[in-house]
């Protein structure tokens, strides 16, 4: 442990009940879930009431809204689809997540028993587990998420280590430049003047 | 470049007036025959009566300066509430971001909480786990330190190509502040930390709670707990009443309306950690844990919000530098695409994790320039091309774009965000 200085005497002493209130957190190997349990079959049902009208019926998303469901193989195209299934490392996310922020705009109203149902059928979705699965404390570490190996830690000292160079070129360093490519041929920046007008002082 | 005659300024021209401001109409405002009538004739503003001291308690800019202002870009995300906005970097200079149109990043909204209402709870692997309130914090040792917060996603649609249209939006998701609140140090010895506990977990109020993970070495190091910025208490949006300051690392983990400081053995691996602010590279595989953010320079006028309207002759090129991994010590800049560079001049000495301001003076001839600036920092990082960045990570990573930035600009002063060979 690191040395301390003297304390100052602020604050006061955490009441067990009030940690427990606001620590939520789940950890990959599961430090941090309740007891409880929910099936496939009551998480289709919780899902299409809390959760479908954004994220679909199947949890395929809705227009610009996160898809939980597909993109199996996608991570090395040209537009990767990360969804729980094909990208997400670890179930505890998914759970700590719904728990704590979801549904968007009434978010901690999932009870424990409800966000294991909810999960379970995420990963229903994501063709990981058959339509009788329940999802529990019990089995949670048991899931195999497709992508648990699919991340490394940031590497840019090593990979990169080239862009460290002391002496960078000043002079005649090409031949020539063209463009290649140029941001008004797309044409998605919003207008000026139309958004000058509502943000008048 | 052949079709392009391209040279750079030369200072003994400049200074010789060989190359002199070629149109008068454009010196000095208009000449008449009779004088300029406002100098000639008696302005109101000159005779009359300004308003009073009682007029404005708390002021907003002047009204000539309406387009100074944060801008969003509708489709960019499903709605605005876990949504971005943009600094008007393009319009700034200087290096202290004025809070009212530093860039917003929420995942659930800004939320309005007092400091009344405010609590920071410090748990988990600690001696003695404690619950301070607002009052509480401002009775530690203080600490004001200026750093700048750069979202992670910052000039993330650039990476397929140039997209968008000016320095605020390929750029602007970032400010620099003066920050002035009580180390996270002194905090986490106030409640002491267990043999055990490697890494924090931090989460803020909202309904999205940002939890992330921060290594206990960099907690201990240079994070901070601020309540004012620039002076002032910080604005709702930016967190108000208490947030993290991270120095030099991505966005995202500077979080806002902060709740709870947990210490723990393990990273908890939350959404904003995984799902999120993870870099998928070519073959599919993630970084994870990219916090710093990389050198980085933009060059904020010209540029395509902010043309040249004066024509040939003396121009001021500006724009910012900074580096999560220490202080600017040179930026270049270039006029012809990366052909040739000449050093600009940094209107202070770099600060670590900082934005600073660079200038180059030229002698503008009329043709055509591809801007570029490049930074350096004081840990020898020179920042890459886009080209170099793709042949490292592909077109997926989303996050850390820090790469070079072209303006095209052309003969009647107009810029465009170009990618360039």
């Amino acid at each position: 442990a690191p040395a301390m200085a003297e304390k100052m005497g602020l604050g006061r002493a955490a009441l067990p009940e009030e940690v427990a209130s606001w620590d939520h957190d789940v950890s990959p190997d599961g430090t941090g879930l309740p007891e409880g349990s929910g099936s496939v079959l009551y998480g289709e049902e919780v899902f299409a009431d809390a959760c479908a009208a954004c994220h679909g019926d199947f949890a395929e998303g809705v227009d610009n809204w996160p898809k939980l469901a597909g993109g199996m193989g996608t991570l090395d195209r040209e537009d990767p689809l990360k969804t729980v299934g094909s990208f997400w490392p670890h179930l505890s996310t998914a759970w700590d997540y719904v728990h704590r922020s979801m549904p968007f705009g009434d978010a901690q109203s999932l009870s424990d028993d409800d966000t294991y149902a909810i999960v379970a059928y995420i990963l229903y979705s994501n063709d990981l587990v058959d339509d009788d699965f329940v999802l529990s404390r019990e089995n949670f570490l048991e899931v195999e998420m497709p992508n648990a190996d699919g991340f490394i830690l940031d590497d840019r000292d090593t990979t990169e280590a080239h862009f460290w160079k002391a002496e960078p070129c000043m002079s005649d360093c090409k031949d020539s430049v063209e463009i290649t490519m140029r941001a008004t041929v797309l044409d998605v920046t919003p207008d000026e003047g139309e958004s000058t007008e509502d943000a008048a002082l | 470049m052949s079709d392009t005659h391209l040279k750079n300024a030369s200072r003994r021209q400049f200074l010789s007036g060989a190359a002199a401001v070629g149109a008068g109409t454009l010196a000095g405002g208009a000449v008449h025959a009779a004088g300029d009538p406002l100098i000639m004739e008696t302005q109101d503003f000159a005779a009359g009566l300004g308003v009073g001291v009682d007029e404005t308690p708390y002021g907003l800019p002047i009204q000539f300066e309406g387009d100074v202002v944060r801008r969003n870009v509708e489709w960019l995300t499903a709605d605005t509430i876990s949504s971005i906005n943009f600094t008007p970097i393009h319009a700034l200079d200087g290096t202290i971001t004025p809070q009212g149109c530093a860039f917003e990043r929420h995942h659930s909204g800004a939320i309005e909480m007092s400091k009344d209402e405010y609590r920071l709870m410090i748990h988990g692997l600690v001696d003695e786990p404690l619950i301070f309130t607002y009052e509480d914090l401002e009775r530690f040792p203080r600490v004001t330190r200026t750093f700048f917060l750069e979202c992670a996603a910052n000039t993330g649609m650039e990476w397929a190509g140039a997209q968008l249209n000016g320095a605020q939006f390929t750029h602007g998701m970032i400010h620099n502040m003066e920050y002035t609140g009580v180390t996270l140090r002194t905090l986490l010895e106030e409640s002491g930390i267990k043999p055990e506990g490697k890494w924090v977990y931090v989460e803020g109020h909202d309904a999205s709670s940002n939890g992330r993970s921060i290594p206990l070495e960099k907690a201990l190091d240079d994070c901070m707990i601020a309540f004012k910025a620039n002076g002032e208490a910080l604005r709702m949006e930016h967190g108000y009443p208490v947030r993290l300051v991270v120095p030099g690392w991505e966005g995202n983990m500077w979080v806002k309306w902060l709740r709870r400081i947990e210490v723990v053995e393990n990273a908890v691996e939350s959404r904003e950690e995984t799902s999120k602010y993870t870099d998928v590279l070519e073959n599919g595989i993630a970084r994870k844990w990219t916090w710093v953010m990389d050198a980085k320079s933009v060059i904020t006028s010209p540029s395509p919000q902010s043309p040249i309207k004066h024509g040939k002759g003396p121009l001021v090129i500006t724009g910012l530098a900074w580096s999560g991994r220490g202080a600017i010590t040179r930026v270049d800049v270039s006029i012809d695409g990366g052909m040739s560079w000449q050093e600009a001049r940094l209107a202070a000495p770099g600060q670590d994790m900082a934005l600073s301001r660079f200038y180059l003076d030229i002698d503008w001839d009329g043709s055509e320039m591809l801007l570029q600036s490049r930074a350096m920092d004081s840990e020898g990082y020179v920042q890459p091309t886009k080209t170099e960045l793709r042949e490292v990570r592909g077109l997926n990573s989303i996050y850390h774009n820090n790469c070079i930035q072209t303006w095209h600009v052309k003969t009647n002063g107009e810029a465009e965000n170009v990618e360039v060979s």
